[in-house]
């Protein structure tokens, strides 16, 4: 019967877009629009742009979501196992334990590693 | 429900099919009208509540003690002007904050206010929110990157990797409840509380959950895609209106999100005395006991905010890789193998569940006392490190620097 | 009505998978491009719930959505230039296209009773494999069923712990290349 829930969840998804949808059009509408040159530069604090808006992004954000990316899988195992659990016995524990264990592993390198500086 | 379903087939006249979808329609208007409008008055709150804390009044001039401000201040904002930037990849800039509000707002669709009242009990309801919300991220970068500014996109990126981070050791936090409860229905969740609420006896994870989520919503401490006071807004730089507006309605529902959520993982949700499912009156009380619960969570969020000063983006990451997340790991393992070691009680009662949760709770207190005896370590070696420093560079200009490279 | 609702349902995540998978290859734009695939990605999460697999389903969000298409923007972001590509096509478009084209042939044999019907393969699938099932009468509670599989010395746990093995070896290889200074 979980798919009548599924619709209820659809049903909010298709709406809920209009919610922030219906004051960004009133503010269209009700708002006073005289554009001008200056005012639709980019704003960079007042100083004209220079050069290309692609600067070239440091290595370290990657590195981050790289980890979070190994960890978000990680976890994401890791709920069948905790819903699981219960109904499980010790064995359950040796292996959810040896899981997370192998992967703080990665994690004790990359902190060696100095991959979690932010520099 | 089908209370209403009686009446719309009986008394209007209308089909099975169409009162099943007018129900369901209704249902996500009652649901999403009522969590949008929450902010209307915890905009309101949070001003007073911050005027105290800085011994001030606070809005005071619209309406009686100053309620009215905030509809005050979102016809100002209907009628400004909606700027799109010459540069900007409209189509791009135009979707960022809908996308903003729509990730956040869904997340009501899985919350149980009460034994009856919920638009939809999924057997994945904890793992659903996490889901949905994540997609706020991916409007943030859509923000920053429509905007076509330099100053949003390095703010985008920068919000993006403190998201990210703070995303494990919340998740992390999340699955302690999911295994004690055994299921990831957030009415399951709920009802696996109906004894004793989870923060007596996993306070840890309770904690870490609160002020991780705290960072995902990116406010103080954790507010530095903002910090006013010292950069540039970051990522909402260029909108104006209704469209800054919306990512603004965004941070401050998810704020209210994250204290419904705490309050129904940790705080027991609905339950309370003289709630049960039977009499009429019980489905309402449970409502009211969880807006009471996540009203006072709400107030700690406040008190943290207006107290604690901002964090340095490099200690900010340190204090998640390095503390919270092998806290949290640790703090699973504890919990799962205590858990084990007790028998499951033959059938639920307080003193039937009492030992297995004492136990659990000794384990966190062990993990606390070993953390915080780590951490004083920790600090004295910081603290002889500098004062180290400072003795040999000024004093002797032959010591060994050793201290100096050490820092890292 | 069911009916219906799971039709509308069905057709409008078709279309977000396939029409996103297409703007991805077509679109100039590379940023428009992982947008789109994020689409795609949303419609495949919708199906995954059509099919009574909700677990998958939020994976599909929370990992593909939330974290992969985040690291395939942010990986955009590192190279400089690939924005203004002269050409949609390279070199290799026809080989790719081969490619493609044989692993479609390939998916279509194996999963879909096609091969049956027209002869190409024989298969033998159990008819009760076979005989459909209403999504309603289905039970959506897989996820604990999941879980005592991987946690069960005759089940999947090898899989399981070797799962962490590979996550903690992808993690480490990722460091050491991304900072090739101390490798």
């Amino acid at each position: 019967m979980e798919l009548n829930e599924w619709v209820f969840v659809g049903a909010f998804l298709a709406i809920a877009w209009t919610f922030p949808l219906a004051p960004i059009l009133a503010n269209y509408f009700l708002a006073p629009s005289r554009p001008s040159r200056i005012k639709r530069d980019t704003y960079e604090c007042g100083v004209e742009t220079v050069g290309d808006t692609w600067v070239q992004f440091k290595v370290q954000y990657y590195l981050y979501a790289l980890i979070f990316l190994v960890f978000d899988v990680e976890m994401v195992l890791l709920f069948p196992w905790a819903v699981a659990y219960n109904e499980l016995g010790m064995f359950a524990f040796l292996a959810g334990g040896v899981f997370i264990l192998l992967l703080l592993e990665g994690l004790v390198y990359a902190w060696r590693k100095g991959a979690l500086e932010w520099s | 429900m089908t209370f209403i379903e009686e009446i719309l087939r009986e008394q209007l006249g209308l089909s099975a099919d169409l009162a099943a979808l007018l129900i369901v329609f209704g249902g996500v208007l009652v649901v999403a009208t009522g969590g949008l409008l929450t902010p209307i008055i915890t905009i309101w709150l949070e001003r007073k509540v911050a005027a105290r804390f800085q011994d001030r009044i606070g809005p005071n001039r619209v309406g009686p003690l100053g309620l009215l401000q905030t509809i005050a201040d979102v016809l100002k904002l209907l009628s400004k002007e909606q700027i799109t930037p010459r540069d900007a990849d409209k189509v791009v800039f135009f979707l960022a904050p809908i996308l903003m509000v729509v990730s956040v707002v869904t997340m009501f669709a899985v919350i149980p206010f009460s034994p009856l009242a919920i638009g939809a009990d999924l057997s994945i309801g904890i793992l659903y929110a996490i889901a949905v919300s994540s997609l706020g991220t991916i409007a943030i970068l859509m923000g920053g990157w429509g905007s076509n500014n330099k100053y949003a996109l390095l703010g985008a990126f920068r919000v993006i990797a403190q998201l990210l981070s703070y995303e494990v050791p919340m998740i992390l936090a999340l699955l302690v409840p999911v295994l004690l409860a055994g299921t990831m229905s957030m009415q399951g969740i709920t009802e696996a509380q109906a004894n004793i609420w989870f923060v007596f006896f996993v306070p840890v994870a309770a904690v870490v959950f609160f002020i991780s989520s705290t960072a995902e919503v990116g406010r103080q401490p954790f507010d530095l895609l903002e910090a006013e006071s010292e950069i540039v807004a970051g990522y909402n730089i260029e909108y104006s209106g209704m469209q800054f507006a919306m990512f603004y309605l965004g941070e401050w529902l998810h704020a209210v999100v994250i204290c419904l959520l705490t309050a129904i993982l940790f705080l027991g949700g609905w339950q309370g005395p003289l709630v049960n499912a039977d009499n009429v009156i019980g489905p309402i009380l449970g409502m009211v006991y969880l807006i009471a619960k996540t009203t006072l969570l709400y107030f700690v969020h406040m008190w943290i905010r207006f107290t604690v000063p901002r964090l340095r983006i490099d200690h900010l990451m340190a204090f998640n890789w390095k503390f919270l997340v092998p806290l949290s790991v640790f703090n699973m393992l504890i919990v799962a193998f205590i858990w084990k070691l007790f028998p499951a009680p033959e059938e639920p009662g307080f003193v039937a569940e009492l030992p297995r949760a004492l136990g659990v709770l000794v384990g966190n207190i062990a993990l606390v006392a070993v953390t915080l005896s780590l951490l004083q370590g920790y600090a004295t070696r910081e603290r002889q490190k500098v004062e180290g420093l400072v003795d040999e560079t000024l004093y002797d200009p032959r010591a060994p620097r050793v201290a100096a490279s050490a820092t890292d | 009505m069911g009916d219906v609702v799971f039709a509308i349902a069905f057709w409008v995540f078709t279309l977000l998978t396939l029409g996103g998978g297409l703007a991805v290859v077509t679109v100039r734009n590379l940023f428009h491009a992982a947008l789109f695939l994020l689409v795609s990605l949303f419609g495949v999460a919708g199906l995954f719930v059509l099919l009574v697999a909700p677990f998958l389903a939020a994976i599909q969000v929370l990992v593909y959505m939330g974290a992969i298409g985040i690291l395939i923007i942010f990986a955009i972001m590192l190279t400089r230039g690939m924005m203004r590509l002269e050409h949609p096509f390279n070199s290799q478009a026809v080989a790719g296209g081969a490619v493609a084209l044989l692993v479609f042939v390939g998916l279509v044999l194996v999963v879909t009773p096609l091969a049956d019907e027209i002869g190409l393969a024989e298969v033998n699938i159990p008819a009760e494999i076979i005989e459909e099932d209403d999504p309603a009468d289905v039970d959506y509670e897989t996820v604990s069923e999941m879980g005592r599989v991987i946690a069960d010395r005759n089940g999947f746990v090898l899989p399981f712990e070797l799962a962490s093995i590979l996550l903690t070896a992808a993690m480490i290889g990722a460091i050491v290349v991304a900072r090739e200074d101390e490798a």
